[in-house]
């Protein structure tokens, strides 16, 4: 039974890589068509960064992700602590309230907030579409992940852990402070790294929130795929994929952490 | 946490912890919702912007002209095939991780596709399947004449499920790693042969992780849009295809927003399906 | 040593016919042998414990005769067939689990019938079945209800039903009991005891708590590191410890190394004891000897018995119906037990702290265990 289902898996997990690697491989090859291989080469890559636009899109790239995360950490941290503390009419409201951007298309998320900018911008001028009005979209799916990754994380921290705090005299912002907060630090991390990498790699929602030269990389991908696929993109994505996979890999270590 | 001495000092922490994440909520997620409800019962003015007069002509439309039932048709139809084949690529994969020795590392592997961006795990399948692709790579070396896989439904499929995935694996193997594996010796006890005892005793088991994982999987695949753009070129029409479009060259914001709350309308309908036969959700991301 | 033996269960007239025959049984998991060449008999219709201290391998044992491990070594032999290699579910036993695994989908009803169900009874057949299970544990009326919105003891007695229900050859029961309140294992116990012996099924038991398997079982078979230190009737086991392990494993024991002198007298070092006409030792042989705390005997003067010390009492537990006294005779240490009876009497006289007093240790509660290589007093 376990050798059929080990076979299965690995078949899976071929199936989940193989494009992937292609494109990493791709990225390395010297010709700039079809799959074979005729040469090892960094030029693609050396292209990439000589490329001004392209670094343009990085740094909005990387503007967004770092401001939504800091913002969205924040705010799903509070909120993940408020949730699971206290009782109140509206919790189970909430609670869904947050499921919606996790479980929703992001077709529907997308322009919902554009139909939001459109209405306000009526109403009071402003905000035109652009960096900013990316950056809110963001924070605004990113706090659900970010809550849920912590209210986790909370859920198995020992209640009377705090309560020996308090026992021994300390404030409740103390017992915040010295007990609580580091205890759910790994999982604020890692919720945070979580969110940055949704953030670095959303592509719908940013589509329909974005202004002109507010482009970031995955809207550059997407217009450039359109046109055909090049090798400067695999080496762009090739890029992306092994950041994300460093983020992820620091996300697991602090979640293992005191874990 | 906070044991506050009176009920207005516990009104204020609560208020201060719970305050800002409701409230960007509400402001950005349940509001938009709400225009996008005022939205699709409006009519297309002239340039494609929503005026007056209010009314549920857009739903009309979008459920009885052939063309919109078509869509809707072909996504729900492709969605939920999709998810089933997930559902059976994914079941015993989430079994494999389980139990093996390895199990946090398997789960990371399954993992970082999720994280991946999107865009990049699809046109990797147009570097598969198109005409210098790899699969043709591998076909004409055998002197066949190349395939036309690009673009075709048949390409959407493979590149929903592919994306789709770990979505699925990751709520079920929550539930899969919480066996209570003694049932299954009881059940062996009580004379129940192999698979009947799985099925009795194991599968009961992993049904909330199931149904959660459908609902992460079967909402977004039936209204993706990038997929059918990238893979389906003028072929496939989706829903989500069709709102971009609204939104977009076509210009009947209105209409787009009926067709956004028809999507919205069954997440909504998941969630609160799942709430009552589930109860508390344990949608806890592993990572 | 006199057999003063079989006072405490009704004696039984089991038959001769075996339920189950384990014959060399080991079993390995990588380099630890968890069950190390056992052979055991069980008799149709007994009450069986197997007894002992966690990791001692019962409930290894236990799971083969179940069929959910198959020994390395050595066949399983359930009512006269060979089923070493048989499934689990094509064995004629059922098994109520430590932690019951009871179905938390399924309501009580489904739970009963589920062996039933599995043998294709009919409907009709089922429902009647799960009533007469009811019953029999006290639960008339619970068919509908949910398993997890249920008291331990309750889950408990429906594991025991939906295994009895399918009238196995033989029951299995795995530390059933632990994860109960003292007050309601006591009752079980009991309420076990009585089932078994209406039913006439074959029970074994397995426990790491030795006062179950004493009110309980008609044998027990004491295990410790993968082998059986002794097996027996249930009072054979308590008034006459084979070896130094059971001895301290099964209630208190008193354990004084000796010398024997003569085939009837040894030299310890708290003097020299005589021991009971049954017991005939080699001179130079050396041996332990065991007694029970209760089995001590304590006065104010000094009594014409044999085998009378000197002792000052060292400490003094109350446990309420007991006085227990640590007694201290040339550095050797004695625990002794006596009940509260509040009687004037030579012989049940109370002592306080550093009292002298005689200690009259009866020869024929001196159980001789040859071989004393577990070592010496605990207490010293």
């Amino acid at each position: 039974m376990r050798r059929w289902l080990s076979f299965h898996a690995w078949l899976v997990f071929a199936f989940l890589y193989l494009p992937i690697l292609v494109i990493v491989a791709l990225s390395f090859n010297q010709s700039r068509f079809g799959v074979r291989f005729t040469g090892f080469t960094f030029d693609w890559y050396i292209r990439l960064f000589s490329n001004e636009r392209i670094l343009e899109y990085l740094t909005n790239t990387l503007i967004v992700a770092v401001v939504s995360t800091l913002v969205s950490t924040v705010l799903g941290t509070l909120l993940a602590l408020g949730l699971v503390r206290y009782r109140f009419r509206w919790q189970n409201a909430l609670r869904y309230l947050l499921y919606v951007p996790v479980v929703v298309p992001d077709v529907v998320m997308g322009i919902s907030l554009l139909l939001l900018f459109d209405v306000v911008r009526d109403a009071i001028g402003w905000p035109r579409l652009s960096l900013f009005t990316i950056i809110l979209a963001h924070i605004s799916f990113q706090i659900a992940y970010v809550t849920l990754v912590v209210r986790a994380r909370l859920m198995l921290l020992d209640p009377t852990l705090e309560e020996a705090a308090k026992d021994l005299g300390a404030t409740p912002w103390l017992t915040f402070r010295e007990v609580t907060l580091p205890l759910i630090m790994p999982g604020v991390v890692s919720g945070a790294l979580l969110a940055f990498s949704l953030s670095l790699d959303d592509f719908v929602v940013t589509f329909f929130t974005a202004g002109p030269g507010s482009t970031t990389l995955p809207l550059y991908i997407y217009s450039s795929v359109k046109l055909g696929v090049s090798p400067e993109i695999h080496a762009l994505s090739t890029l992306m994929v092994g950041i994300t996979i460093l983020v992820l890999l620091l996300g697991t270590l602090f979640w293992r952490k005191r874990s | 946490m906070r044991e506050a001495a009176t009920p207005w000092e516990r009104l204020r922490q609560m208020l201060l912890t719970i305050g800002p994440g409701a409230f960007w909520l509400v402001l950005f997620v349940l509001i938009p919702t709400l225009i996008m409800l005022v939205a699709s019962l409006m009519s297309r003015g002239s340039l494609g912007q929503l005026v007056p007069p209010f009314g549920l002509h857009n739903y009309l439309r979008f459920f009885s002209d052939p063309l919109f039932v078509e869509i809707i048709g072909r996504s729900l139809w492709i969605g939920f095939w999709s998810t089933v084949f997930i559902m059976l690529l994914g079941y015993p994969l989430a079994f494999y991780v389980a139990q093996s020795r390895y199990k946090e590392a398997l789960l990371l592997l399954v993992v970082i596709p999720f994280f991946t961006n999107f865009l990049i795990r699809v046109y990797a399948w147009i570097v598969v399947f198109q005409k210098e692709g790899l699969i043709n790579g591998l076909i004409t070396a055998f002197g066949l004449p190349p395939a036309e896989l690009l673009p075709s439904t048949f390409a959407v499929y493979v590149a929903t499920v592919y994306t789709y995935l770990p979505f699925f694996v990751l709520p079920l193997y929550a539930a899969v790693e919480r066996i209570d594996w003694s049932q299954l010796e009881a059940a062996y006890d009580l004379g129940a042969r192999p698979i009947r005892a799985f099925w009795e005793a194991i599968f009961p088991q992993t049904v909330p992780g199931l149904f959660a994982g459908f609902l992460l999987v079967f909402i977004p695949a039936v209204g993706t849009f990038v997929i059918a753009d990238l893979l389906g070129g003028g072929k496939v029409t989706l829903v989500g295809n069709l709102i971009q479009l609204q939104f977009g060259s076509a210009q009947n914001w209105a209409f787009g927003s009926a067709a956004s709350m028809v999507l919205m309308a069954m997440v909504l309908l998941g969630l609160w399906l799942y709430a009552r036969t589930q109860g508390e959700k344990g949608l806890d991301k592993l990572v | 040593m006199e057999p003063t033996l079989f006072r405490g269960r009704r004696d039984r007239k089991l038959g001769d016919s075996l339920a189950v025959h384990l014959e060399g049984v080991t079993k390995r998991f990588g380099e630890h042998k968890a069950v190390d060449n056992i052979t055991l008999d069980i008799r149709d219709g007994e009450f069986f414990s197997l007894l002992g201290p966690s990791g001692c391998g019962k409930t290894t044992l236990l799971r083969m005769i179940a069929g959910f491990d198959t020994p390395d070594e050595g066949r399983v032999i359930i009512g006269g067939k060979d089923m070493t290699q048989v499934p689990p579910y094509l064995r004629p036993v059922n098994t109520v689990f430590q932690n019951y695994a009871l179905f938390p989908h399924m309501t009580v009803e489904q739970n009963i019938a589920f062996g039933l169900r599995m043998k294709k009874m009919p409907r009709d057949e089922i429902a009647k079945r799960v009533q007469w299970a009811l019953e029999l544990i006290n639960l008339p009326g619970y068919e509908k209800r949910r398993t997890d919105q249920m008291s331990g003891g309750q889950r408990q007695r429906i594991a025991l039903a939906r295994a009895l229900v399918n009238e196995p050859e033989v029951l299995l029961l795995d530390e059933p009991l632990s994860a109960l309140d003292l007050k309601l294992r006591q009752e079980l116990r009991v309420d076990l005891m009585n089932l078994q012996e209406r039913l006439g099924i074959t029970f074994i038991f397995v426990t790491h708590d030795q006062e179950e398997a004493l009110v309980m079982s008609d044998r027990i078979a004491v295990m410790n590191k993968g082998r059986i230190e002794q097996l027996g009737p249930t009072e054979e086991i308590y008034e006459l410890p084979q070896t130094a392990f059971v001895a301290k494993f099964i209630g208190d024991s008193n354990l004084i190394p000796a010398k024997a002198l003569e085939p009837r007298k040894v030299k310890t070092s708290i003097g020299e004891l005589e021991l009971d006409k049954e017991d005939a030792l080699t001179p130079g042989q050396e041996v332990l000897l065991s007694i029970r705390p209760e089995k001590i005997r304590l006065f104010r003067e000094k009594p014409n018995l044999p085998n009378v010390f000197r002792a000052k009492v060292d400490d003094i537990i109350y446990t309420g119906s007991e006085n227990q006294y640590v007694l201290l005779v040339d550095g050797q240490r004695l625990m002794c037990d006596t009940l509260n009876q509040d009687i004037q009497e030579p012989g049940h006289e109370e002592f306080t702290y550093d009292e002298e007093v005689w200690v009259a240790l009866t020869p024929e509660k001196l159980v001789v265990i040859q071989g004393g290589a577990e070592g010496s007093n605990p207490y010293a």
